[in-house]
């Protein structure tokens, strides 16, 4: 079971995520933003990384970026949320170094399987 | 599977609210001083968050609506819609409408979609009418375009021949018609599994050449190839022709590729799906098997393979998720099934008690890391304490001394501590008016602007919420009554725009909310007229100026002809006062005739604790609450008055006030009955002045009240009760009620005598 860090701007969002890769057994740590995140990715080492796009102060995109610059996330799976007309920015996602993305509305099943592929 | 979404949901209204409040606060900023992309950005993110929230947690009516609000949010911060007034209109509507909606989920009432039905056809006329993508009218086509627009972006930096087409007109047909492009490939893997013939294929030969940074962006091959084994019986062959001499490897990258031969049922769509997030940074082939060999004899181009397989499904483009992936997620979850069953139970029982508290506060960390810091320092202290009073001796009593000193400190703190936590910013009491504003504007054709000092004034929260409407109202008829029009401040010299303006302090122990406007102020000569009329007031009395604006707040008083659907609401001031003196504040009027009013609002920092004045009258202790007391003075003789009967008046300034003597009110003995010489403590309750008399003055302090209506029973002249240090109960004297009590009680002596 790994630990992961969710970054999400919407409470609801990462209480559900959180509780969800809980109930499979993950550590979950979260955050409401990129900054915050980066922050405490530098302070631990997650095994995964669940990010919103559009967040207040760093958006995902950008957390992407300076996570691919740190060494020990050079290799890190991160998981970008999106919604389906988001879909422009799974590309500039990917370009960022994003693993992959979760496409919302998700239900849990959906999540842990799409995390399952990158543990 | 067992997560109960349920338990998220009330965080998600929440949120949903607030995201609604910062959407109408952003628009009514873009409305007044222009719009900026951060602006706009913040607005998007609000629908979007919303959106994407409501689609996962299944409230579909919502996620649709916000579907289509965000289309033209998309397009306006992309620079390619301007946002005009009626869009900020019906931007506006629409939160109204989100609003209702989430209101309705949250309280599980049924939702009126009328509202949604005709806000959603406005904004598909604006979509449809301006759309620069040709054609794009409704949310779903819009959105394959702008999924196809950004694959062909991305696409650009592996075919050049693509560059040309990364502009919005491109639709699928045009895509269709540039065989020798990459796209297809991509679009793929977004079609639904439409390859209904799936049964009849038996094996797939699949050709994968990683880029060699795949690795950097968390892909692993391996975990690839798990996918695929789940999905059949899959053989992997590594290529290894790719590998550079031993001095130019680098370990950051991969050389490797591989042939791959599954063996499933499985459709074409399902593998692709597997490399869906891969397929960018890949060359890949995938060949139905019963057809490999002549295709590998060939050595097609990875494109036109799959080209060939794809073009009957693009004329069917859907945003629909594929089917797959679905099929897929249940598989792999199922391992998960044992733990989750556990948490089940967990979740039912959160749900439940989480519905039941439908109230919450939001407290800023700061606030809870004080509380637990005050609370280490409590435990020090005590434990200071105990160690001294475990073996006690007289040389240490100045350590006792200075332990109770630090004893009294921690608690004063940890009191204001705990209160900060229960006070919130009145900005949330004072956000609906800039809304309001707007709306009144244009519905009574008034020019207003509104001016809103002091928003992070605290208040707290069950004051706050108790003192909207009162607020609402005072505002609504500072609009109505106290705005001209235009045309008769442009006669009258004023500048065209009338200004509202709402001010919140802190001033001894109380919040002092303001409400001003720059319009006509109150006539007092009217106010009397109609107050006479109504039989407020018995005959032209001769009241002064202040007393007779104190009339407008009598009951069944309203100065309006015709009630007018803004301030004629059935809810007079007289309901205003009445609402705020139940929240132990008062209200007073400032108006200048011609220039405007200002009606101030006084209102107590909380509820639960009150800064009282601690009175002796004989043997027992009153308290007076702060709030109410104007001056304490030492009766002189040649300012009494005795009226007829019982009724003594002292002479104050230019006012007569009326002496109530405790003791006769409470039937107990007091020191002295005589006036002369006697405490007087003027206090005021409901515009007027009265004097108590006491024998003394005692400490002023803050006391925490205890409902005596629920230990005891209701006492009239006391409005509750509190324990003092030296543990007796003392009552707080409820100064209104008290007037009422004195009055009465002399109006029979009258009627008797």
């Amino acid at each position: 079971m790994a630990e992961i860090l969710i970054v999400d701007d919407s409470a609801s969002m990462r209480n559900m995520v959180a509780a969800t890769l809980k109930s499979a057994g993950h550590q979950v740590a979260d955050s409401p933003d990129g900054q915050a995140a980066l922050e405490k990715a530098k302070s631990g080492k997650f095994q995964a990384v669940i990010t919103d796009l559009n967040m207040p102060i760093m958006d995902g995109i950008t957390l992407i970026k300076h996570l691919r610059q740190l060494p020990s996330y050079k290799y890190t799976p991160i998981l970008l949320l999106t919604t389906e007309s988001a879909a422009d920015k799974k590309a500039a996602g990917k370009e960022a170094g994003a693993t992959g993305w979760l496409v919302k509305p998700f239900n849990p099943e959906k999540l842990l399987a799409t995390v399952d592929r990158v543990l | 599977m067992a997560i109960d979404l349920e338990q998220f949901h009330q965080v998600f209204f929440e949120e949903s609210l607030e995201g609604l409040d910062v959407m109408e606060q952003t628009l009514l900023q873009i409305s007044s001083a222009g719009s900026d992309a951060e602006a706009i950005n913040t607005i998007f993110r609000s629908a979007h968050s919303i959106k994407g929230g409501s689609g996962t947690f299944g409230f579909s009516e919502i996620a649709e609506f916000t579907h289509v609000m965000e289309t033209l949010l998309d397009e306006a911060r992309d620079g390619r819609r301007l946002i005009t007034e009626p869009i900020i209109e019906l931007l506006l509507k629409s939160c109204d409408c989100l609003r209702t909606m989430v209101l309705a989920l949250q309280h599980k009432s049924t939702i009126d979609y009328t509202d949604a039905e005709s806000l959603a056809q406005a904004f598909e006329k604006i979509l449809a009418t301006q759309t620069p993508v040709d054609g794009a009218a409704d949310g779903d086509s819009a959105n394959s375009v702008t999924v196809d627009d950004g694959r062909l972006q991305s696409d650009s930096r592996h075919s050049q021949s693509f560059s040309a087409q990364s502009i919005l007109e491109d639709s699928i047909d045009t895509l269709l018609s540039q065989p020798d492009s990459a796209a297809p490939v991509d679009a793929v893997q977004e079609q639904p599994s439409a390859a209904e013939d799936s049964d009849l294929i038996n094996g797939w030969v699949i050709q994968f050449l990683p880029a060699p940074h795949i690795l950097q962006t968390g892909n692993e091959p391996l975990r690839i190839f798990r996918e695929l084994a789940a999905l059949g019986e899959l053989v992997v062959t590594v290529d290894v022709t790719r590998l550079p001499e031993f001095n130019q490897l680098s370990v950051d990258e991969c050389f490797l590729c591989w042939n791959l031969v599954l063996e499933s049922g499985c459709s074409e769509d399902d593998i692709l799906e597997v490399f869906e997030w891969v397929i960018d940074d890949c060359e890949l082939t995938v060949v139905n098997q019963q057809s490999s060999d002549q295709i590998v004899a060939d050595q097609p181009s990875p494109i036109d393979t799959t080209l060939a397989d794809v073009q009957p499904n693009m004329t069917e483009a859907s945003s629909v998720e594929p089917l797959p992936a679905l099929s897929v997620a249940t598989e792999a979850s199922s391992a998960a099934k044992p733990q989750t069953t556990e948490a089940e139970s967990d979740t039912q029982e959160n749900a439940v008690t989480r519905s039941a508290s439908n109230s919450s506060i939001r407290v800023g960390i700061d606030k809870v890391d004080s509380l637990i810091n005050l609370v280490g320092e409590l435990v020090i202290t005590q434990s200071m304490l105990s160690e001294l009073g475990n073996n006690f001796a007289l040389d240490k009593l100045d350590r006792l001394s200075n332990g109770l000193e630090q004893l009294l400190q921690n608690t004063k703190e940890l009191q204001e501590s705990v209160m900060r936590i229960r006070m919130l910013p009145i900005s949330f009491a004072f956000n609906r008016f800039p809304r309001m504003i707007r709306d009144l504007a244009n519905s009574t054709g008034k020019k207003i602007a509104l001016n809103v000092n002091g928003e992070s004034t605290e208040i707290d929260k069950t004051v706050m919420e108790q003192i909207g409407d009162p607020l609402v109202h005072l505002v609504r008829n500072a609009v109505d009554h106290g705005i001209e029009t235009a045309e008769e401040r442009v006669a009258l010299g004023k500048p065209e725009e009338g200004t509202i303006t709402l001010d919140a302090y802190h001033q001894g122990g109380n919040v002092v909310i303001e409400i001003g406007d720059d319009g006509k102020g109150l006539d007092a000569d009217k106010i009397l007229a109609k107050a006479v009329e109504r039989g407020i007031v018995k005959s032209i009395e001769d009241l002064s100026e202040q007393q007779i604006f104190e009339l407008i707040f009598e009951p069944g008083f309203s100065t309006v002809e015709t009630v007018s659907n803004i301030s004629g609401r059935g809810v007079g001031m007289d309901v205003v006062r009445r609402n705020i003196k139940s929240l132990g504040g008062r209200i007073e009027i400032v108006s200048s005739k011609g220039a405007g009013s200002s009606f101030r609002v006084y209102l107590p920092l909380t509820l639960a604790i009150l800064d009282g004045q601690l009175v002796r009258v004989g043997t027992e202790t009153y308290i007076v609450p702060l709030i109410s007391i104007v001056e304490s003075l030492q009766i002189k003789s040649e300012l009494v008055n005795q009226v007829s009967g019982e009724m003594v008046l002292y002479r104050l300034r230019e006012d007569n006030v009326p002496i109530i003597r405790i003791y006769e009110e409470f039937a107990i003995d007091a020191n002295s009955t005589e006036l002369a010489n006697g405490l007087l403590v003027v206090v005021e309750g409901e515009g007027q002045k009265v004097g108590l008399l006491v024998d003394d003055l005692l400490a002023q302090q803050q006391v925490v009240i205890k409902s005596l209506e629920s230990n005891y029973k209701r006492v009239e002249g006391v409005s509750g009760a509190t324990i003092l240090g030296d543990g007796s109960v003392s009552l707080i004297l409820d100064i209104p009620g008290l007037i009422r009590k004195a009055s009465e009680r002399s109006s029979k002596h009258h009627q008797a005598a």
